[in-house]
């Protein structure tokens, strides 16, 4: 469950940095990046521990997929949380050297 | 256990290689901004590559870490590992990381090469695109002089 909703966030990530690219002022490169690292460690993983248990893999119990879909999204929720602090301190934009400078 | 430990060593290396090629890059590119502007546009420096690279190690371990938090693997107190308390643990935990941590670490390493590899492709195309598109032109100007 943590594989799948990473990488459909990996997937979403891209989607939307095709869309603005070139133009990577947003840095949704890093973001698509980061996803993308972690679902490929998380598919490795994932393949060592069906070697494990065999067809048992695909069928979880109730309760391990609740706690791994809130796992998912919260690793979604932190690496978009990693994201705008990297967005914040680059500043791209200069928008916060702006508002600093206006107060 | 502790299989992001593994991506994370890399990244450490991965980062330090980068920021070196980094500033051997800027001291071979001093000349006139023109040139510097050329040799940018024309392939993509290396230093950005390993850049890629470094955001999936990064990010990858940055994630793992926090999932390994959640499963209780990870704690704020020395060892820091659960694993280490327990020496039959540490040894599973140290296969692990042999195991898994490396195919993680040589699968994101080998994605990473094919990235590399798309891209120059990539750009070689171009590059012959745009003299495939200039000849002409050179032709047409020497017809003419004739």
């Amino acid at each position: 469950m943590t594989l799948l909703i990473t990488v459909l966030a990996a997937c979403i990530t891209t989607v939307l940095w095709y869309k603005n690219a070139p133009d990577d002022t947003m840095k949704l490169g890093f973001l698509a990046l980061m996803y993308w690292g972690a679902s490929l460690m998380w598919m490795c993983d994932a393949i060592f521990e069906y070697k494990e248990l065999g067809a048992e893999f695909f069928s979880p119990a109730a309760a391990d997929m609740i706690n791994d879909g809130f796992l998912g999204l919260s690793v979604v929720a932190l690496g978009m949380v990693i994201w705008i602090v990297q967005l914040i301190v680059k500043d791209p934009k200069g928008i916060v050297k702006k508002a600093i400078s206006k107060n | 256990m502790a299989c992001f430990l593994v991506p994370t060593g890399e990244a450490i290396v991965t980062t330090i290689l980068t920021k070196a090629i980094k500033s051997k890059e800027k001291a071979d590119i001093t000349p006139s901004k023109e040139e510097v502007h050329e040799a940018v546009s024309a392939k993509i420096p290396f230093s950005k590559k390993l850049s890629w690279l470094n955001n999936m190690l990064w990010g990858g371990s940055a994630l793992l870490a926090f999932e390994h938090i959640w499963h209780g693997e990870v704690v704020a107190w020395f060892p820091f590992l659960t694993a280490m308390e327990n020496p039959d643990e540490a040894m599973a935990m140290l296969h692990e990381m042999s195991t898994v941590g490396v195919s993680m670490a040589v699968l994101v390493t080998a994605v990473w090469g094919i990235m590399v590899m798309a891209s120059d492709i990539i750009m070689k195309k171009q590059e012959l695109d745009e003299t495939a598109k200039l000849q002409p032109i050179a032709i047409d100007n020497d017809t003419e002089k004739e």
